[in-house]
């Protein structure tokens, strides 16, 4: 698969808009069960992702990944400019133009194992790491139609979220007060997965 | 003056991260090299890489720098900075693991009387409970 510089410019565009409208969900996720600022510090990194796309697409695959990464970092503020900075980041390390499907398998697991090594959190502790880790599985998996069976798995990933306890983060501070609402890191991967099926299927 | 372990105090919010430096230099005087932030890349609660990394620079030293921080943003920023500095600054930054306050002016009294980087963070994190 070539990952040309239009490829690019529409996956930037596509994940940026996506956080960007749906930030105020982010916020009011969070509100519910950390600071409510996931929201507002999305679509400050995104925002400025989505300001570069020209910049950064015009540059390697791998480059222009960095590059979010970096601008993610500098940006976001929250934990979750780190957090989403080192899997773009991580990604750049080991991605070029042209890419394999088992080269982006392992680049992702590398990349999730980065995310969960800054966050010094496991999966099944209500973050992001809940949609992270079953879209890897998925993508491990591949076959037919596999963009689309990546967002429903994305999708209940999130939702599987729901009920359990955050240990890690501003929402342990709530520990059993957590259970019942979507992790607001969940959601915004599921949206960033969502995204990036819209792309591989040719709708943005 | 930079024979001292130098103090970063990063909180979420300025005040608070200015308060403690305030607290600090009061309490230790000047002799350690001190660097605060606090707030978001726009100002409003929260913690900024870019403004961690000018923290700890200007808190230099060639002993090294230890970081106090508030809640759990402040401390993963403060990791990401401490990777994306220079490779032969980044094995003198450590993150301590104590309250902000307290163990800003711990730390501070300890580098202050020329403790290695090690020594300034067990100080600071005895105010921890185990």
């Amino acid at each position: 698969m070539m990952v040309d510089r239009e490829t690019r410019r529409r996956l930037i565009v596509s994940v940026a808009n996506r956080i960007i409208a749906n930030a105020d969900e982010l916020t009011d996720l969070d509100r519910a069960i950390g600071d409510g600022d996931h929201g507002t510090n999305m679509r400050r990194g995104f925002t400025a992702v989505l300001a570069a796309a020209d910049e950064l697409s015009a540059k390697s695959f791998g480059e222009s990944l960095k590059g979010i990464g970096t601008t993610l970092v500098m940006k976001v503020g929250g934990a979750a400019g780190p957090l989403y900075g080192t899997l773009f980041l991580s990604l750049g390390k080991s991605l070029s133009d042209e890419v394999s499907r088992e080269q982006v398998v392992e680049a992702f697991a590398a990349a999730v194992d980065a995310v969960k090594a800054r966050g010094k959190s496991e999966p099944g502790q209500k973050t992001m790491l809940d949609v992270l880790f079953p879209v890897l599985a998925g993508l491990r998996e591949g076959g037919e139609g596999f963009p689309a069976r990546l967002r429903a798995i994305a999708r209940l990933a999130a939702e599987n979220t729901i009920p359990m306890k955050a240990i890690r983060g501003r929402a342990s501070f709530l520990g059993e007060r957590s259970i019942g609402h979507m992790d607001p890191g969940a959601r915004s991967s599921e949206l960033i997965v969502d995204a990036v099926a819209d792309v591989m299927e040719g709708y943005a | 003056m930079n024979e001292n372990v130098g103090i970063v105090i990063v909180s979420h919010s300025a005040d608070v991260a200015r308060g403690t430096a305030m607290m600090v230099e009061q309490m230790v005087g000047r002799e350690v090299p001190l660097g605060w932030c606090g707030g978001d890349p726009d100002g409003g609660l929260g913690t900024s890489v870019e403004a961690i990394m000018a923290a700890i620079d200007k808190a230099w030293s060639e002993k090294g720098v230890a970081i106090l921080v508030d809640l759990g943003g402040a401390e993963t920023n403060s990791e990401m900075a401490i990777e994306m500095l220079p490779e032969a600054r980044r094995d003198r930054v450590v993150v301590c693991n104590a309250p902000v306050v307290e163990g800003a002016v711990m730390a501070a009294t300890e580098a202050a009387s020329g403790a290695t980087l090690e020594a300034v963070r067990r100080t600071a994190e005895e105010l921890t409970p185990v």
